[in-house]
C-alpha cells in the first residue's frame, strides 16, 4: 500500500516532467472516450425516440389487409384482392376473444371545397370505433357515432392539415359545411395532430366520414361491403401475436381456405414494425460505437507509443532505480501506473466532454438525452484497461532492462 | 569477525556472438569492514566486471561471493535488488542523477523501494544532504548544480540508506583536479570517521593513492595486492586552505 502511494507519487512526478507530452497523450484518450460516450448516448436517445414514436401508434394494433390476387401468374401485390368485407370485421368482433375493438376502413381521394378554398385529400370511410382503435383523440368537437353510421349522416371529422388548408387562422371549423363530390358535409370534429409518421407521410392530411356515407356518397359502391383494411386493437395484456393467430383462424374459416391453401389476407402488427425499427437503431448505434471505439484504440496506441519512447529515453533512470534497490516489479508497476494515470485522467475528461457533447447534439437533433450510468462505468473501466493493456508491453520492456547496460546507456 | 566481502575463484564469461570472453578468471580476495580499497587496472582488465559483481548488479558464472556471511552468487534478481537497496551505496562517474528532479527527490530514491514512510524519507534525505553540505541545494535540479555538487548529491543518495559498503566507480572521472580532491576527501572522511567500507575503481594513480589498499587487475586476475599510500603525499597543502574557504 505504502509502495503504491510512492509509485503514484513517482509516476505523477515523471508525467509532470513532460507536461506537453502527457497532455497530448491524454488528449488522445479524451477524444476516444468522449466519442464512445457520445455515440452510446445518442444511440440510446435515438432508439428511445423511435420507440416512443412507435408506441404512439399503439403497439397492440393489428392491421389486416387483403392478400394478393393471382391472375395468369401475375401477383397483384398486397391488398390487391377484394377479399375482406364488413362481415369479416363483424365476425372478428363477435368471435375473437383476444380483441378489444375492431374498425375497418376504405380510402379514396377527393377534392374538398369550402368557400373559396379547396384541397385534395384522403377520404377515409370508417366506423365510430376508429377513434379508439387507432388511439386517436379529438382536438375539437366530436367523432361520429353509431346513429350517424346507421343513418348515413353527411358529417365529417377533419385532420389538422386539412383544417389549416381550408380555414383561416382562428376560424372555427365546427359546423362549417364542406362540399365533396357535389354532396355537402357538416364538420363535427377535428382530430388531434399525430404528426408525421416515421415513414414521412403526413398523418393529419385526411378527412373521416362514416363508412356507410363514404361508400354511398364519395368512394362509390361498386363492391358494397368490401373494406381495404380491418384494424384491430388487441386486448391490453394479451399478446398481439396471439391475437393475430386468432384472427387468422377466424378469417381462414370464413374464407373457407383448405389447409394447403395460402392465406388470402395478411395480418401486420405494430409490434413487428417496432421490433424492426428497434433492431435498425440498435445496429446503427453499435456501428457508430464501433467507429468510436477505434478512436479509443488509437488513443491507447498513443499511450503505448509515448511509454515506449519514455522507456528508451529513461533507460538510464531505470538503471539508477534498479541500482538503488528497485525490483523489476517496481519498475513494471511504475510504468503501468503512469499509463493508467494517463488513461484515467483522459477517461474522466472524456466522460465530461462526452456528456456535454451528447446533451448539445441531443438538443439540436431533438433526441431525448438519455443519461446512462452503465456507459460511464464502462468508459472508466475501459479506459483503465486501455491503460493497462497498452502500458503493459512498454512496462515489461522497462522492467526487463539490464541494470548494468542501462547505467551506461547514452 | 567475518570479512565483509569474500570471493573464491570468481569467474565471469561473456558471449560476444560466437566468441567467449573470460572477463574474470578466478578472483579470490577478502575485504574487511572499514577498509578503503582501490581497484586499478587498464580498461578490459576485468575491474568493472568485478565491481558489478560486488555491487550485486551482475552474478558470476562461477565461484563464490559472500557478502556479510551470505552467499550472493545464488540469489535471484529480486533478492539482489533488495540487497543493493539495503547494503550497498553506488557512486558513478557520470553521477547518474535523475534529470529534472530535485536533489531532495534524488536522494529519497533508495528509500522509496525500502518501504520508509514519506515523512521519514524527507527527514533522512535532508539529513544526508546536510551531511554533505548541500542543505541549501535540496530543491535544485541536477542541471542547476556544478559537477562537484552533483557528485555530492550522488554520495548523499548512496549514504541515505546507511549502507555497509560504498562502491565508487571512477567517481572523479568527470571532475577537474580540485573538485576531484574534494570528493576524495569526502570519501576518505566517511571511511575514517564512520568506518564505512569504501571500494573505489579508478585508473588514475593519484586517486588510487587515497586508498589504504590497492588491488591491481590484469586480464581478469588480481596481479598485485599492496597497501596504498592512504592519502599521504597526495593530500596537497591546498586542502587545509580549501577547508578554511568552505568554513568561511
Amino acid at each position: 500500500m505504502k509502495f503504491l502511494r510512492m509509485t503514484l507519487v513517482a509516476a505523477l512526478r515523471a508525467l509532470r516532467r513532460n507536461k506537453m507530452r502527457s497532455a497530448l497523450t491524454i488528449l488522445g484518450i479524451v477524444i476516444g472516450v468522449a466519442a464512445v460516450i457520445t455515440t452510446v448516448g445518442l444511440g440510446q436517445g435515438a432508439s428511445e425516440a423511435v420507440q416512443s414514436q412507435i408506441r404512439s401508434l399503439g403497439t397492440n394494433l393489428l392491421v389486416v389487409v387483403p392478400g394478393t390476387r393471382t391472375r395468369g401468374g401475375a401477383h397483384s401485390g398486397w391488398g390487391g384482392a377484394s377479399t375482406l368485407s364488413v362481415t369479416d370485421a363483424r365476425a372478428l368482433e363477435r368471435e375473437a376473444t383476444g380483441i378489444r375493438a375492431v374498425s375497418y376502413i376504405r380510402r379514396g381521394s377527393a377534392q374538398v371545397l369550402y368557400g373559396n378554398s379547396n384541397w385534395r385529400t384522403t377520404i377515409q370511410a370508417t366506423t365510430p370505433s376508429y377513434l379508439d382503435v387507432s388511439d386517436s383523440a379529438m382536438a375539437q368537437g366530436d367523432f361520429f357515432d353509431e346513429r350517424d353510421m346507421k343513418n348515413g349522416a353527411r358529417v365529417a371529422v377533419l385532420g389538422g392539415t386539412l383544417v389549416g388548408q381550408l380555414f383561416e387562422v382562428g376560424e372555427d371549423p365546427i359546423g362549417a359545411v364542406l362540399r365533396i363530390k357535389e354532396a355537402s358535409f357538416r364538420v363535427i370534429g377535428v382530430l388531434e395532430s399525430k404528426g408525421g409518421s416515421s415513414f414521412g407521410s403526413d398523418r393529419d392530411d385526411l378527412l373521416l366520414v362514416p363508412f356507410t356515407t363514404g361508400e354511398r356518397r364519395i368512394l362509390g359502391a361498386t363492391l358494397p361491403g368490401v373494406v381495404e383494411q380491418i384494424i384491430v386493437s388487441a386486448r391490453t395484456g394479451a399478446s398481439a401475436h396471439e391475437a393475430s393467430l386468432e384472427i387468422e383462424d377466424i378469417l381462414r374459416q370464413r374464407h373457407r381456405l383448405r389447409p394447403a391453401q395460402e392465406n388470402d389476407f395478411t395480418v401486420h402488427s405494430q409490434e413487428e414494425i417496432a421490433n424492426t425499427m428497434g433492431s435498425v437503431t440498435r445496429i446503427l448505434s453499435s456501428v457508430l460505437m464501433g467507429i468510436a471505439s477505434i478512436s479509443l484504440l488509437v488513443g491507447g496506441i498513443g499511450i503505448m507509443n509515448i511509454l515506449l519512447v519514455s522507456v528508451t529515453e529513461r533507460t538510464r533512470e531505470i538503471g539508477i532505480r534498479m541500482a538503488v534497490g528497485a525490483k523489476g516489479s517496481h519498475i513494471l508497476v511504475q510504468f503501468l501506473v503512469e499509463a493508467m494515470i494517463l488513461s484515467m485522467i483522459g477517461g474522466m475528461i472524456g466522460i465530461i466532454l462526452g456528456l456535454v457533447g451528447t446533451q448539445v447534439i441531443a438538443h439540436f437533433a431533438e433526441i431525448p438525452f438519455v443519461f446512462s450510468p452503465g456507459a460511464i462505468v464502462g468508459a472508466v473501466l475501459f479506459s483503465g484497461s486501455v491503460g493497462i493493456f497498452f502500458g503493459f508491453y512498454p512496462a515489461r520492456k522497462a522492467s526487463n532492462l539490464d541494470p548494468i547496460a542501462s547505467l551506461r546507456y547514452e | 569477525m567475518n570479512p565483509l566481502i569474500e570471493t573464491h575463484g570468481l569467474a565471469k564469461e561473456f558471449a560476444r556472438g560466437d566468441i567467449r570472453v573470460l572477463a574474470l578468471r578466478g578472483v579470490s580476495v577478502s575485504i574487511q569492514r572499514g577498509e578503503f580499497v582501490a581497484i586499478v587496472g587498464k580498461s578490459g582488465s576485468g575491474k568493472s566486471t568485478f565491481m558489478n559483481i560486488l555491487g550485486c548488479l551482475d552474478r558470476p558464472s562461477e565461484g563464490k561471493f559472500v557478502l556479510e556471511g551470505q552467499d550472493v552468487a545464488g540469489l535471484s534478481k529480486d533478492e539482489r535488488a533488495e540487497l543493493r537497496g539495503q547494503k550497498i551505496g553506488f557512486v558513478f562517474q557520470a553521477f547518474n542523477l535523475i534529470p529534472r528532479t530535485s536533489a531532495q527527490e534524488n536522494v529519497e530514491l533508495p528509500l522509496i523501494y525500502s518501504g520508509v514512510s514519506r515523512a521519514e524519507q524527507a527527514r533522512r534525505a535532508q539529513e544526508s544532504l546536510e551531511r554533505l553540505g548541500l542543505r541549501d541545494r535540496s530543491e535544485h535540479h541536477p542541471s542547476q548544480l556544478s559537477g562537484g555538487e552533483q557528485q555530492r548529491v550522488a554520495i548523499a543518495r548512496a549514504l541515505v540508506n546507511h549502507p555497509q559498503l560504498l562502491l565508487a566507480d571512477e567517481p572523479t572521472g568527470n571532475l577537474d583536479t580540485r573538485t576531484s580532491l574534494e570528493i576524495m576527501k569526502i570519501l576518505m572522511q566517511l571511511n575514517r570517521a564512520e568506518g564505512l567500507t569504501v571500494i573505489l575503481v579508478t585508473h588514475e594513480p593519484e586517486i588510487a593513492a587515497f586508498a589504504d589498499r590497492v588491488l591491481t587487475f590484469k586480464d581478469g586476475e588480481i596481479v598485485s595486492d599492496e597497501p596504498g599510500l592512504s592519502g599521504e603525499g597526495v593530500l596537497p597543502a591546498s586542502l587545509p586552505e580549501e577547508k578554511e574557504a568552505k568554513e568561511a
